[in-house]
C-alpha cells in the first residue's frame, strides 16, 4: 500500500459524502413532483408521454397494482430485447454483420439487462450490433435503472405516509427519474468520457497496420453514451469484454475516478432522500454510515491483500514492490493506469453496488481478496447498492434489525413511528432468504454436473469452485460481475443464470412491495421513551451485526470451500 | 391491473425512443462536433495510413521496439474454429488471462516471460511486464517496465542507454492533478518518438 492510494480512497469517500445532501435534496424535489430547473424542458415531454399512454399522473397504486404495472413493464421490455437480438442480423445499424443471438443467450442477455443484472455471457464486441447496443441495451441500461429507484420510493412511501391505500404511480416515478435525473446527467456524462477518448461513432471497426506492419482492427462504437448510463444507473454491463479494463470504456484515471463516484451517487443520495421524506435526515445518514462501514471494511481488505503480491511470482525474480517507478502488487488482470490502488477500490464498489462493471479481472485477485466481492454480493448489495435496490434491500435488514432489538427488551418493534408486526418481518425475511436459496441452490446443482457445468470452467482445484459460487452469486444479486475466466454461453449456463437474475430480482421486490403497502396503511407512533432510536451509533452497529449474521453467515461454509481453501492452499505452494 | 398493460407496451416504445434513438445520436452529433478525433478512437495516422489508436495497446516483438505488457487475447484457430490460438494485442477480442492466482499455466507462463526477459542481467523484473492485462489491450507499461528495458533497446538501435532512458523519461505520464491513477509510459508513442530520432 502507498501513501498516494490510500489518499486517492479518501478523496472518493469525501466527494461521496459532499454528494449526498444536494443531489439527495434534487431527487427529493423530482419525486415530489415540485419544479426543477429541467421542468420547463421535460414537463410538456411527461404530459404528452402520459396522455398517450394513459397513464393519469394524479392518480395512485396500492402495492399490488404498483408491482404489476412495474412488473409488466419489466415483461414488455424483456420480450422487445429479446425480439432484437433474435434479429439483429437483419437489422440495420450493423456494420460488422454480426449473426443474430441463439435463443438461450437472448433469453440470457434479455433478463439480464431488464434484472439491472447485466451478466454478459457473450463478448459485446463480436456478438452484439450497434443498433443492438443502442436500442436495446443502452434503454434498458436507463429503464432498469428508473424501476429500482422507482421501488425504493415506493418503500419509502410506505415508512412516510399514515394510514394511506397507496405508494406513488410506478409510471410516474419511473419516467421522473428517467427525465429529471438519468437522462441530463449521462448526456454529460457521456461528453466529458468523449472528451478523454471514449469513442462515439457509428462507423465500422478501423484496419490499422501496426508499427511492425500487423493488421489490427480496432473496435468502435457508440461507446459514450452506453458507457455513461452504465456506470450511473449501476447496471455494469460492458460495451466490450473486458469492460471498464477497456482503454476505450475508461481511458485515464481521470474517467475511472467519475466511473467509480457515478457508481455509488444515486445510491448514497437515496439514504438522503429516505431522510428527507420520513422528516429527519438524520434517519438517513444512520442508513449511509452502515453503508460507509461496510464499504470501507471491504477496500481495507483487498487493497492490502491486492499490494501484496502473488508469493509464487515474486519467488520467480519478479519485482512486486511498490516504488516511484511502479504500483507493483498483483498485476495479473490489472492495468497499468489504474495499478493497486483504483482496482481495489473499483472492485469493492462495483459489489457493493449491483453495478458489475469491472476495471480489473477479479477471477485473477489473491484469495481473500476475490472473496470480498462475492460476500459484498451475498450480503444483497445494500452498500449504497443498485439505484434504488441498495436501499430497499437495506431497509429490509433494518426491519430485521429492530425486530431483534425489539425481542431483546420485550417490546413491540417500531421503525419510524410504525409498528412492526408479523406480517412486515415475515415479508423482509422472506426476501432475505431469497438469496441463500438460489446462490447456494445453484452452485450446489452445478457443482456436481462436471459434464454440462463445470466443462466451462477456466481453473481447477477450488478456484474453479469459487468461479461457479461468484457466477451464482453475481445473477442472483443482479450484479453481473464475474470470476470471467467461466466460459458461461452454453444452453446450461445461460438458463439457469437466466433463471438465478429473475428470482433475485423479482422474488425479492414482490415481498418488499408488500412491505411497503402494508406499512403505508398503519399510523404513526409517536415516539416515547421506550422507543429504539434508529439514528444512532447503537442502531448503526445491530443493524451492521444483523447484516453480518443474517445476511453473511449462511455463505461462510461456501466460502469456505472456494477462497479460504484456495488461500490455506497458496500459502502451502500448491498449485492447480 | 389490465389497464396497465396500455402504459407498459406505450412506455417500452416511447422510452425506447427517447433513451436509444434521441439521446444516443445527440451525444453523437455533440461529440462529432466537440471532440471529433477522441470520438473516431484517437487513431492515430502516418503517411495517411492508419497505424493504431494511441489508447489500443500494439503487439511488439522486435528488440528495435519496447515490448508491451503479455497480452491474453486469441483468435479462432485456423484449423479447428472450435478452439482458439493466442493473438496478442487484438483489438476487437479484448480479454484478460482469467487465471486465478494458484493457476499452474499462469505460473509457466510467468516463468517463460522471466526467463526469455531476463537475458543476461540480474535485476528483477518488474511485475508488469510478466503479468497479463486485464483488456489485452494495455496501451501502457510502467517506468520501470520501460527503464527494465532501455539497455536493450539502446544497442538494437546504437544509441547509449542514457539516450533512451532520456526519451523514456519525457514519455511518462504521471498522475492527474498529481493525485489521480499511476505514472505510465505510452508503449506506441514511445516507439513513435524511438524511429523519429534517426
Amino acid at each position: 500500500m502507498t501513501f498516494n492510494g490510500i489518499f486517492q480512497i479518501a478523496i472518493f469517500c469525501i466527494v461521496i459524502i459532499a454528494l449526498t445532501r444536494p443531489l439527495g435534496g434534487y431527487m427529493t424535489r423530482v419525486f415530489k413532483g415540485e419544479k426543477t430547473f429541467l421542468s420547463p424542458i421535460f414537463r410538456p415531454i411527461e404530459g404528452l408521454l402520459y396522455k398517450v399512454a394513459g397513464v393519469d399522473p394524479n392518480a395512485e397504486q396500492d402495492w399490488l397494482v404498483y408491482g404489476a404495472a412495474m412488473l409488466l413493464f419489466s415483461l414488455a421490455g424483456a420480450l422487445s430485447l429479446y425480439g432484437l437480438m433474435r434479429f439483429q442480423d437483419v437489422l440495420p445499424l450493423n456494420p460488422q454483420g454480426q449473426a443474430a443471438l441463439t435463443p438461450d443467450l437472448a433469453l440470457n442477455t434479455a433478463i439480464s439487462f431488464v434484472t439491472n443484472t447485466n451478466w454478459q455471457s457473450y463478448s459485446g464486441e463480436s456478438t452484439m450490433s450497434y443498433l443492438t447496443q443502442m436500442l436495446g441495451l443502452t434503454v434498458h441500461n436507463f429503464l432498469s435503472a428508473a424501476t429500482g429507484v422507482a421501488l425504493a420510493l415506493a418503500l419509502i412511501r410506505g415508512f412516510a405516509r399514515r394510514s394511506s391505500k397507496t405508494i406513488g404511480n410506478f409510471w410516474v416515478d419511473m419516467t421522473r427519474c428517467t427525465f429529471y435525473i438519468l437522462l441530463p446527467i449521462s448526456f454529460v456524462y457521456a461528453l466529458v468520457l468523449c472528451w478523454q477518448g471514449v469513442p462515439q461513432t457509428l462507423g465500422a471497426y478501423v484496419d490499422a497496420t501496426t508499427l511492425e506492419g500487423v493488421k489490427q482492427t480496432i473496435a468502435l462504437g457508440p461507446v459514450a453514451s452506453q458507457e455513461a448510463i452504465k456506470m450511473l444507473g449501476t447496471n455494469g454491463g460492458g460495451f466490450f469484454n473486458a469492460n471498464s479494463a477497456h482503454p476505450f470504456e475508461n481511458p485515464t484515471a481521470l474517467t475511472n475516478f467519475l466511473q467509480i463516484i457515478s457508481i455509488f451517487s444515486i445510491g448514497a443520495a437515496l439514504t438522503n432522500v429516505f431522510g428527507r421524506m420520513v422528516g429527519a435526515e438524520k434517519q438517513g445518514w444512520a442508513i449511509f454510515g452502515v453503508m460507509g462501514i461496510l464499504f470501507l471494511a471491504g477496500v481495507a481488505v483487498i487493497y492490502p491483500v491486492e499490494a501484496g503480491g502473488n508469493p509464487m511470482i515474486g519467488a520467480m525474480g519478479v519485482d512486486q514492490h511498490a516504488s516511484l517507478l511502479q504500483a507493483g502488487g498483483n498485476m495479473e488482470g490489472k492495468e497499468v493506469r489504474f495499478g493497486i490502488a483504483n482496482s481495489a477500490l473499483f472492485a469493492t464498489v462495483t459489489t457493493d453496488a449491483s453495478c458489475g462493471a469491472v476495471n480489473s479481472m477479479h477471477d485473477s485477485f489473491m484469495p481473500l481478496a476475490g472473496m470480498i466481492p462475492m460476500i459484498n454480493i451475498q450480503l444483497g448489495e445494500i452498500i449504497f447498492g443498485g439505484v434504488g435496490s441498495g436501499l430497499y434491500g437495506m431497509l429490509m435488514f433494518a426491519i430485521i434489525a429492530v425486530f431483534v432489538a425489539g425481542l431483546m427488551v420485550g417490546r413491540t418493534p417500531e421503525y419510524l413511528g410504525k409498528k412492526l408486526e408479523a406480517r412486515e418481518v415475515k415479508m423482509a425475511m422472506l426476501a432475505i432468504l431469497i438469496l441463500p436459496l438460489s446462490i447456494l441452490g445453484f452452485t450446489a446443482v452445478a457443482a456436481v454436473l462436471p459434464e454440462t457445468a463445470l466443462v466451462g470452467l477456466n481453473n481447477a482445484g477450488p478456484h474453479g469452485f469459487s468461479e461457479v459460487l461468484y457466477a451464482y452469486t453475481s445473477a442472483t444479486g443482479n450484479n453481473g460481475s464475474a470470476f470471467a475466466g467461466l466460459s458461461a454461453n452454453t444452453v446450461f449456463w445461460n438458463v439457469t443464470l437466466a433463471i438465478a437474475m429473475f428470482v433475485g430480482r423479482f422474488l425479492f421486490i414482490v415481498p418488499m412491495l408488500a412491505v411497503a403497502g402494508s406499512l403505508g396503511a398503519k399510523k404513526i407512533v409517536p415516539p416515547s421513551v421506550g422507543t429504539f432510536p434508529t439514528d444512532g451509533p447503537l442502531f448503526v452497529g445491530l443493524l451492521i451485526g444483523v447484516i453480518l449474521i443474517v445476511g453473511g453467515l449462511t455463505f461462510f461454509p461456501a466460502l469456505a470451500l472456494g477462497p479460504v481453501v484456495e488461500h490455506l492452499a497458496l500459502s502451502a505452494g500448491s498449485l492447480f | 391491473m389490465l389497464k396497465e398493460i396500455r402504459p407498459a407496451i406505450v412506455m417500452i416504445v416511447l422510452m425506447t425512443a427517447i433513451t436509444g434513438v434521441v439521446y444516443p445520436y445527440a451525444v453523437t452529433g455533440a461529440a462529432k462536433v466537440l471532440f471529433p478525433h477522441q470520438a473516431e478512437g484517437s487513431l492515430i495516422e502516418k503517411d495517411g495510413k492508419v497505424i493504431g489508436s494511441s489508447l489500443i495497446g500494439q503487439n511488439f516483438t522486435g528488440d528495435q521496439y519496447f515490448h508491451g505488457r503479455p497480452s491474453a487475447t486469441t483468435d479462432a484457430d485456423p484449423n479447428d474454429p472450435t478452439k482458439t490460438v493466442p493473438a496478442p494485442y487484438k483489438a476487437d477480442a479484448s480479454t484478460g488471462s482469467n487465471y486465478g492466482p494458484t493457476s499452474q499455466a499462469l505460473m509457466d507462463r510467468v516463468k517463460g516471460d522471466v526467463a526469455s526477459l531476463k537475458g543476461d542481467t540480474d535485476a528483477a523484473v518488474p511485475v508488469d511486464l510478466v503479468t497479463a492485462s486485464a483488456s489485452g489491450l494495455d496501451p501502457d507499461v510502467t517506468p520501470a517496465g520501460a527503464l527494465f528495458q532501455a539497455g536493450r533497446v539502446a544497442k538494437a538501435r546504437n544509441l547509449t542507454v542514457a539516450q533512451v532512458k532520456d526519451l523514456i523519461a519525457s514519455h511518462v505520464e504521471g498522475r492527474t492533478g498529481g493525485i489521480l491513477g499511476e505514472p505510465h509510459v505510452n508503449v506506441l508513442a514511445l516507439n513513435l518518438a524511438l524511429d523519429d530520432i534517426k
